[in-house]
């Protein structure tokens, strides 16, 4: 018999799956009940008027069509397109994800260098990074005053720890044969730095990246609906007020889709770092 | 006259964990010719590898001091090569990256074409050609790797090659090739080696002399066996030689049994405790009394 490829089996199934997802969500969405058989109080009470409520997929690919046909229209401060909305929340994960990696990479190879260094740290560092990134959000309006850059703030003491601890731990876990090749050749230390301890605590250090940018992206939803503005997150909730359920739903899809691309990309690169021994 | 590599009254002690101090050796003197291939024999625990550490400059003893070349030995340097017993390769580097990583350290005024084919050329001295020195180390077998590590230690032309027994974790079969392919390119080079190793065969096959050391703690330097069998050598024709026998139940004497009696004998405070020349040598008539010992009678008789 002729056999199918494993990934494309595996392809089918996924069809199959939400083919038969969709049409159950689709089936368990009860019609809405037609105006003219209501009684004249009924109608008069409001009650010929559409019920929000769950929306079939029907519906929700319908508003995905109509979004994404024109994802970056701008028709005042309380209606822009997805594509606007998604931008500006990309532009404050990257900006406080950049600052972070620039500040916690540097700082890690420093503390994974040194022994004492990374036992002084390690208690602070400890403390600091169980604490949700919102705790700081009163704390970052008050001090910085803007709601924008407190954004952006929330998400940099986010990103921070897991690249600065996994940036600490690749640097000091580094085979100490490795750096003793660079010695009897005797590089200098940033030769070392650079041609063997970087290239060796690589895998690491984009793991501790990888994680960051999914810690981001979770994060920036929830600041969002709080400052307000702009951004996907804030697109949710003005949605949810304008009990617009399908734009939820869809907005909901599209974050999850962002998300996938973002972990996707430093999934790339993680394979381009990673060496076998 | 001093030696090429002059060791001068060694010795290393490190805590003992209970506020005491272990020694490992003590006062060990020897000296190393230029271009001479020597190996140093004994179990394990008797600070081998510490003396290779102290050698290549990776660790300091605790008193005493290595001069080479007229020169004291202080850290690591390009002078002196080292091929580690794990390789010791970069993984994330090809088999020619590799090399040319060393080779680029040593020669750092020379473009990238001069750096290619002088790696290539040490890579194909080992029988490491074409395609193969693309290749990522792991994507090698074990006798590969150690050629690339004898190819990037050799390609940098070092005073001394210190090998830290480089066939420890290699199969008989493979060791046997990397041997040979190591007497080759030593014959070639004229470079003064300074090896570890465990295996008995290995050192006679290889050494101008080895160097016996009894048992640690308190370890030393205790003899110094001349190996008399010519070269170009053979792992089939030596052997046929009469000599290796003679030589070769020598060493297993010491490491069977001396290294153990010698062993926790204290050195005169102060004084070198330097190794005492062998020389078995049964094509002449001897007259030396060395040869007259009861272990040696067995062997001739």
């Amino acid at each position: 018999m002729y056999q199918l490829s494993l990934n494309l089996r595996a392809a089918l199934l996924s069809v199959i799956m939400l083919v038969v997802g969709l049409l159950i969500w689709e089936a368990a969405i009860p019609a809405q009940q037609a105006a003219g058989e209501l009684t004249e109080y009924e109608l008069l009470t409001g009650g010929g008027a559409p019920k929000a409520g769950v929306p079939p997929p029907s519906q929700v690919i319908a508003k995905a069509w109509e979004q994404l046909s024109d994802p970056f229209y701008d028709a005042g401060p309380n209606d822009k397109g997805i594509g606007i909305q998604i931008g500006y929340s990309i532009y404050r994960v990257l900006t406080g994800y950049f600052l972070a990696a620039l500040i916690a990479i540097p700082f890690g190879f420093l503390i994974g260098m040194s022994q004492v260094a990374y036992k002084a740290f390690n208690p602070f560092i400890q403390v600091l990074r169980p604490i949700s990134p919102l705790a700081w959000m009163p704390l970052a309006l008050f001090i910085i005053g803007d709601s924008e850059a407190s954004a952006i703030f929330v998400i940099f003491i986010c990103s921070i720890w897991p690249m600065l601890i996994n940036t600490a731990f690749g640097v000091a876990a580094v085979r100490e044969d490795w750096i003793n090749v660079a010695r009897t050749h005797e590089l200098g230390p940033f030769r070392t730095a650079f041609s063997v301890i970087l290239p060796a605590a690589a895998p690491t250090i984009v793991t501790g990246m990888r994680i960051s940018i999914g810690i981001a992206w979770l994060v920036i939803v929830a600041a969002e609906m709080l400052v307000g503005g702009t951004g996907i997150g804030y697109y949710v909730w003005n949605e949810w007020n304008n009990l617009d359920l399908t734009s939820v739903v869809f907005s909901i899809l599209m974050i999850g889709v962002v998300g996938m691309l973002l972990d996707a990309m430093f999934g790339l690169l993680q394979r381009r770092v990673t060496y076998a021994e | 006259m001093k030696p090429y590599l002059s060791i001068e009254q060694l010795t290393q002690r490190f805590p003992d964990g209970s506020g005491g101090q272990l020694t490992v050796f003590e006062n060990a003197t020897f000296g190393v010719e230029k271009g001479e291939f020597v190996v140093i024999l004994g179990h394990s625990g008797c600070g081998k590898s510490t003396i290779m550490n102290i050698l290549a400059g990776l660790a300091d003893p605790t008193s005493g001091s290595v001069i080479m070349d007229g020169q004291e030995v202080k850290g690591p340097s390009l002078d002196r090569g080292v091929v580690f017993q794990n390789y010791s390769l970069l993984p994330w580097l090809t088999t020619l990256k590799n090399v040319t990583f060393g080779v680029r350290a040593r020669h750092p005024d020379w473009t990238r074409a001069q750096i290619d084919e002088h790696a290539t050329k040490f890579l194909a001295m080992v029988g490491l050609e074409g395609d193969v020195i693309h290749r990522k180390p792991s994507q090698l077998s074990g006798g590969m790797r150690q050629r690339v590590s004898i190819a990037r230690a050799f390609a940098n032309h070092p005073k001394l090659l210190l090998l830290d027994e480089p066939f420890g974790a290699l199969d008989a079969l493979t060791r046997g090739t990397i041997q040979d392919e190591l007497l080759k390119i030593w014959g070639q080079m004229e470079q003064t080696v300074f090896m570890i190793t465990h295996d008995i065969d290995e050192a006679i096959l290889l050494a101008d002399r080895i160097l016996l050391m009894t048992n640690g703690p308190h370890a030393r330097v205790a003899e110094s066996v001349e190996i008399t069998i010519p070269r170009p050598r053979n792992r089939t024709e030596i052997v046929e030689h009469p000599n290796y026998y003679a030589i070769r139940n020598h060493l297993v004497q010491f490491l069977g049994k001396r290294s153990k009696e010698l062993a926790g004998q204290l050195a005169t405070p102060g004084q070198p405790n330097a190794p005492e020349t062998v020389r078995i040598d049964t094509t002449q008539t001897n007259d030396d009394p060395a040869d007259t010992r009861p272990a040696l009678k067995a062997v001739n008789s």
